[in-house]
């Protein structure tokens, strides 16, 4: 820098550049930038009425989960009244919505337990469940496809070949395996589903990289000095964020649909309601031949809402990032 | 080693591109041995930019311009060869030395509506070169680069995003990006190729400016002679990734000399930098390139093909007794007493002109 001062032409040679003036924030800018990315996609997205509905419905589940202990009527875990001498109790109250004479909204499961506060618990299993392992799977599944794309070579051989090996494992057998190994809870369901399901994310988003980094702009910032990790968080990751946040909600709609196997084949957290617990609750009593449909239709509309919803936004997303579908 | 206004100088510069292939191939290559096929975009260039000189560098598409220009700002490792900037080898230079070679070596590429981050905006994308070298006085930096780059008033352009702004206004402001870090050399790579014709002069008056009024180096790429004939002091004509004229400019255009430049030139029927012109047409193929002929790299489309010496010797580089501008062309006496002929005589089997035997390139 010195040694410049010796050429006096220069467009800058009256400036002084010891004082600085109002200048704005490295961290405000980048903070600026990602706001303006993602404030664009949202516009994008909710441009479709499908995704308008899809995630309102998310956003009314999510209300669900955090208010749970407001709105359920009764603990989900505590049995509504014990048969004689703590003999299990062999018969259900039916819901009060269907008229009956009782207490129990959706009435109760053949072991004495509220359905209704069951299914209002359940959403916050659903939603972490799904929540925690698509941030996890797509955060990672980003990190891993942006660094083997950029440096390619040695290093996005061997990142791609773990992708392939886990391509390698079927979904829901696997889970159940590292389930029951690692013991049923709920964090190791989402632990097993994190572990399988970055690879996805990982191999899109490498393949974008890959061209992003032949981009003039990225050769350009190249030219002027960046660092690798400048590059790829200044100017890769902005421009692959569209296809994270595809793969995370397609993340969301897959962990909950895992959960609820897992957890229906009965390796489900046994301290937690879920739907999926719910559902092997009622398959256990034999809910169907007793014509008790209330126990299980409910969890598996939410299943079933839930999962659209997560499809339905991938899908809105899928188009934005890929206009060819439009 | 050289003057002392030389400002960088490339070395016997070469580049090859490994040819894709399928994993089917490359492992039928690995039993039945022999190396993978290379592509020589650059295959063994020398010259040197000085002090405040604009040089340009024309020749038909795929003749190797654009990874030349590339090299010179280190965005290519050299297959073989080296870049000495300043007395400092590239090869050899400290993290310190390359550090302060970015600060000065800039580059302006081709295509403005993919050489600026779609997701920046115009101040974060002039400012960017600023930050990454912390210098101070961002502000006021990044609105003197704007004005020079003529958008006026700076301030209204320092949160547009480039999907907001035309073709031209995107190359300015990739102009301005350039001049930010008030480099040394700056490489254009076909500034005005893809603008529209009417901006053309515009832009092209601004990067005269450049260079007049800021002693800047620049080299200029280009296809269009009539273009450069009117920006550049020195010209070198590169065909299949090596130079084969090179001199000032008015010698190359009204008195060339090598068959080549003499076809190219012919090629240009109005010398006029305004006209849209998008391609040279000349006769015949450009040659192979990955299989890269012995000899003259020139000798299937040379109209003054002259047997065997032609087929068989590279001609290289040199001054020639009759004229200023050095020239790869057996057609003229070597003034250093160089005779292709004794090549000939030397070697009669002759099946290795300098090309064939290709150096390992890592990518
Ligand atoms: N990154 C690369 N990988 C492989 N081949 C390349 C690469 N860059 C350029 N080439 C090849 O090198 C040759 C010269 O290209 P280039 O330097 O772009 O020529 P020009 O700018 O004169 O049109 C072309 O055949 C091109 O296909
Ligand atoms: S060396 Fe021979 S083939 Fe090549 S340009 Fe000169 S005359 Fe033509
Ligand atoms: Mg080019």
């Amino acid at each position: 820098m010195a040694q410049k001062e010796q050429s006096s032409q220069s467009i800058f040679t009256d400036l002084d550049d010891a004082s600085t003036d109002a200048e704005v924030n490295k961290w405000q800018r980048t903070f600026r930038l990602w706001r303006e990315t993602l404030r664009e996609h949202w516009g994008m997205l909710t441009d479709e009425l499908s995704v308008k509905l899809s995630m309102l419905t998310v956003a009314g589940f999510v209300v669900i989960a955090i208010f749970a202990p407001y709105i359920a009527t009764h603990q989900p875990l505590v049995r509504q009244y014990q048969g004689d001498a703590g003999v299990l109790i062999d018969k259900w109250v039916e819901p009060s919505l269907l008229g009956a004479d009782s207490e129990y909204l959706l009435g109760t499961t053949a072991a004495g337990y509220d359905i209704f506060s069951q299914l209002v618990y359940g959403t916050r299993a659903a939603l972490m469940v799904g929540i925690i392992a698509a941030v996890f799977t797509a955060g990672i599944g980003t990190l891993v496809g942006l660094v083997a794309g950029y440096y390619g070579g040695k290093v996005d051989d061997a990142l791609m070949r773990l992708v392939d090996f886990l391509y390698g494992m079927p979904l829901l057998p696997t889970v159940i395996v590292l389930v029951a190994v690692l013991g049923p809870n709920l964090w190791n369901i989402i632990l097993a589903l994190i572990v399988l399901q970055w690879r996805s994310t990982a191999r899109v988003i490498r393949s974008q990289s890959l061209s992003l980094r032949e981009r003039p702009f990225v050769k350009a910032a190249e030219v002027a000095g960046a660092s690798d990790w400048h590059i790829i968080s200044r100017h890769l990751a902005p421009n692959v964020l569209p296809m994270t946040f595809l793969y995370g909600s397609f993340g969301i709609a897959w962990a909950i649909l895992a959960e609820a196997g897992v957890s229906f084949i009965g390796l489900g957290d046994p301290n937690t309601v879920s739907w999926g617990t719910m559902l092997q609750a009622s398959r256990a009593y034999s809910a169907l031949s007793f014509g008790a449909w209330w126990w299980f239709v409910p969890p598996g509309i939410c299943i079933g809402l839930l999962v659209i919803s997560g499809f339905l936004i991938g899908r809105g997303y899928e188009e934005i990032t890929n206009p060819k579908l439009q | 080693m050289s003057g002392n206004d030389v400002l960088l100088e490339v070395e016997d510069l070469k580049k090859h591109f490994k040819v894709n292939q399928g994993w089917i191939a490359s492992l039928m290559e690995s039993f039945g041995g022999g190396g993978p096929d290379y592509v020589h975009a650059v295959d063994g260039v020398s010259f040197e930019l000085r002090q405040g000189e604009t040089l340009g560098l024309a020749g038909e598409s795929g003749c190797g311009k654009t990874t030349t220009g590339m090299s010179m700002v280190k965005l290519h490792e050299p297959t073989a060869g080296d870049i000495v900037y300043d007395d400092t080898r590239l090869s050899e230079a400290s993290d310190a030395e390359i550090k302060r070679f970015r600060q000065n070596a800039q580059m302006i590429f081709q295509d403005p509506f993919e050489s600026l981050n779609p997701r920046m905006t115009v101040y974060d994308t002039v400012a960017e070169p600023l930050r990454i070298h912390d210098i101070r006085n961002e502000t006021a930096r990044v609105q003197r680069a704007l004005e020079f780059a003529e958008l006026l008033p700076p301030e209204q352009y320092f949160n547009q995003y480039p999907h907001e702004l035309s073709g031209g206004q995107r190359q300015r402001v990739a102009i301005a990006r350039a001049l930010v870090l008030d480099p040394d050399f700056i490489v254009a790579d076909e500034p005005v190729s893809m603008l529209d014709v009417s901006l053309r002069a515009g832009v092209l008056s601004l990067l005269d400016r450049m260079t007049e009024e800021f002693g800047l180096s620049v080299v200029y790429i280009s296809h269009d002679l009539s273009l450069l004939r009117h920006m550049c002091d020195r010209l070198a004509i590169m065909y299949m990734g090596k130079i084969v004229e090179k001199g000032p400019t008015d010698q190359v255009i009204e008195n060339p000399q090598h068959p080549y430049t003499q076809a190219l030139i012919n090629a240009v029927p109005v010398p006029d930098p305004s006209v849209g012109r998008e391609r040279v047409e000349l006769q015949g193929e450009v040659g192979d390139i990955v299989d890269v002929p012995t000899g003259c790299r020139f000798k299937d489309r040379c109209p003054d093909y002259i047997g065997d010496v032609c087929d068989q010797v590279v001609p290289p580089l040199e001054a020639k007794t009759a004229f200023e501008q050095e020239v790869a062309c057996h057609l003229y006496e070597s003034a250093e007493g160089y005779d292709p002929y004794e090549e000939l005589e030397g070697r009669p089997s002759a099946a290795a002109g300098d090309g064939a035997e290709s150096t390992p390139a890592d990518d």
